[in-house]
């Protein structure tokens, strides 16, 4: 590993004011810098910040610190009791060991599993070094997304947590060099088109500082992960749901998918179609159908198609049974 | 191990690590802190390269923080200066900007109780230890405490499992500087041969291993599961240890040990 300086500040506005790129639990980060992938000159450890807590606002939303642990926020009551979909997505991910390190705006900027990102000595990667190409549209990729790809770029967003913030409509809140600002979790990641390295709207210096989630829409709550193993492993689809069910109806509902977008991926068509509707397996899979629409496969991961429209009938079966 | 014997810094040589470091040791009864076992110890124990034996210090209070900074910088130019030009033009950008005035100024910012860390109760001083020293590779490259292994090396596999402030962590993934002001706990902490821990004695009772090169991780994890919330059945388990893997496949006997010391029948 390639050495570099550390420095803890102990305050958010010295933190936002240092230089140098921030660490917190570092599963991806340390992970990327023994593999050569990110060599950073500096790094500012953040998880002295006063950004570890879980609080419930005034309007019944829940208050993130970006420093709290995805064991600790996973098993919290209050997110056991209206979140579940959040809890059981973090349950789903990495391993205990990880889930005590991997904090909750760390989570929020988990780099893609794509191998050729992972490894500098394979040549193309326009994530990893701009302009180069993308070596996984010719090579393996199984793994790689379908939904929001673009001729430069097919590597998937890794993040169970994230889906569930989607669903969950959550806000991300930054503090930078320019001064305080919210993003909507919807908002906040790009699509990678002609710069997969820009990931998402953050500048030079923005310190995510928590998250806030509305007051949940409904009871209604699923996330299903789908795999190569049953556990300690990344997501070839997954689905988290958020729905109110009232006498057999959808009232309201919320779909998002993992595993197969190059971001946390949001259905709004398949909500369009579902809201309203009787909740039954003919719209499950009418909604299902348009939420994998717009996907683009490459010869090894079209499979992924039918498996991500599968997730998502069977979470919405398993969310308003 | 004897207490207080690795000791000595290199300062002869332009290792990866920074020279300088210090112990602050909890002198065991009967051993003269005065006393420089570094000879000694290098005498008894033959060092690979990369291999350090650390100077055997009293904590020196006081030295100010300031100096401690001061100290490391110095390290760092020493460093740069050992390195031949072919080294430097490989990385001379990185290890330029490595050589910063930000490093003492979060020193300063600091208390001095979060510049040394405690792994199984005895303190130990990270002024002077390079950031990126993982806390893998401190405690078994430089403090020898080699029960805890290196497998992947990138948080896949489980075998560097230890405890800081009592939760399992993956050691490969932390800095070891990021452990100031914590208490860490490794295999060697929680039980010896002649005093085992409950986990390490069911672990041997239902032979839960078979190579044992996961199994300091298995136990450390398996440790810290036991205070989990976790549900009560072998499935609960298996998915609570899935963060350890076990390429001799010992598992169901690794879950009929975790069992035992959580009071469950196997098969719940």
């Amino acid at each position: 590993m390639q050495n570099f300086t550390y420095t803890q500040p102990l305050s958010v506005d010295k933190a936002v004011g240092s230089s140098g790129k921030f660490i917190a639990g570092g599963t991806t980060l340390v992970d990327l810098m023994k593999l050569g992938v990110e060599t950073p000159a500096a790094l500012v450890d953040v998880t002295a910040l006063p950004l570890d807590q879980v609080e419930v606002l005034p309007n019944g939303g829940l208050r993130i610190g970006a420093m709290v642990r995805n064991s600790d926020l996973a098993n919290h009551p209050e997110v056991q009791k209206n979140y579940a979909v959040l809890s059981q997505a973090l349950l789903s991910g990495a391993s205990p060991q990880l889930r005590n390190m991997a904090t909750t705006g760390g989570n929020l900027l988990q780099r893609t599993r794509c191998p050729y990102f992972r490894d500098p000595s394979s040549g193309a990667c326009n994530k990893r070094n701009p302009g180069t190409g993308c070596a996984a549209i010719e090579g393996h990729h199984r793994t790689m997304a379908i939904l929001g790809t673009s001729e430069h770029c097919i590597a998937t967003h890794p993040s169970d947590m994230c889906v569930a913030m989607t669903a969950l409509e959550a806000m991300i809140f930054i503090e930078g060099p320019k001064g305080k600002r919210s993003v909507a979790i919807g908002d906040f990641y790009k699509l990678p088109g002609d710069t997969p390295h820009i990931e998402n709207v953050l500048e030079p210096g923005d310190l995510i500082t928590h998250v806030e989630l509305p007051p949940a829409p409904g009871k209604n709550q699923v996330y299903l992960k789908l795999r190569d193993r049953a556990s300690y492993e990344f997501a070839l689809a997954s689905a988290a749901i958020v729905a109110k069910v009232e006498g057999g109806h959808i009232r309201s509902v919320r779909v998002a998918m993992g595993g197969v977008g190059t971001r946390p991926w949001r259905a709004h068509e398949a909500e369009a179609l579902l809201t309203g509707k009787p909740a039954t397996a003919e719209h499950f899979k009418i909604a299902a159908e348009a939420a994998l629409k717009s996907a683009k496969t490459h010869p090894e991961n079209s499979f992924k198609v039918e498996l991500a429209r599968r997730g998502v009938v069977r979470a919405l079966k398993m969310a308003t049974a | 191990m004897e207490a207080g014997v690795r000791v000595a810094p290199h300062a002869d040589s332009f290792s990866r690590y920074t020279p300088g470091w210090r112990i602050v040791y909890d002198e065991p009864e009967g051993i003269d802190p005065e006393v420089n076992m570094a000879d000694e110890s290098k005498s008894r124990i033959n060092l690979k390269e990369d291999q350090h034996l650390l100077e055997l210090e009293p904590a020196t209070e006081s030295l100010s923080l300031a100096e401690r900074a001061a100290k490391a910088m110095l390290s760092r130019r020493s460093f740069l200066s050992g390195l031949g030009a072919a080294s430097l033009v490989a990385g001379a950008a990185p290890l330029a900007m490595a050589e910063p005035a930000s490093a003492p100024a979060a020193m300063q910012e600091a208390p001095a109780a979060l510049l040394s860390t405690t792994i199984n109760g005895k303190k130990y001083d990270l002024a002077g230890l390079e950031p990126r020293v993982t806390l893998l590779d401190l405690v078994r490259e430089r403090l020898y405490l080699t029960g805890t292994k290196k497998g992947c090396d990138h948080g896949q596999c489980g075998a560097c499992t230890v405890h800081v402030n009592g939760r399992r962590v993956n050691s490969c993934l932390t800095l070891a500087v990021m452990t100031a002001g914590k208490e860490v706990t490794t295999i060697e902490g929680i039980g010896q041969p002649d005093n085992l821990h409950p986990m390490q004695a069911a672990f041997i009772e239902h032979d839960g291993y078979q190579c044992g090169y996961c199994t300091s991780g298995q136990i450390m994890s398996a440790v810290a599961l036991v205070k989990e919330p976790i549900g009560p059945t072998d499935q609960d388990v298996k998915e609570g240890m899935a963060g350890n893997i076990c390429r001799c496949g010992a598992y169901p006997n690794i879950v009929a040990a975790v069992q035992q010391v959580r009071g469950h029948a196997v098969n719940s």
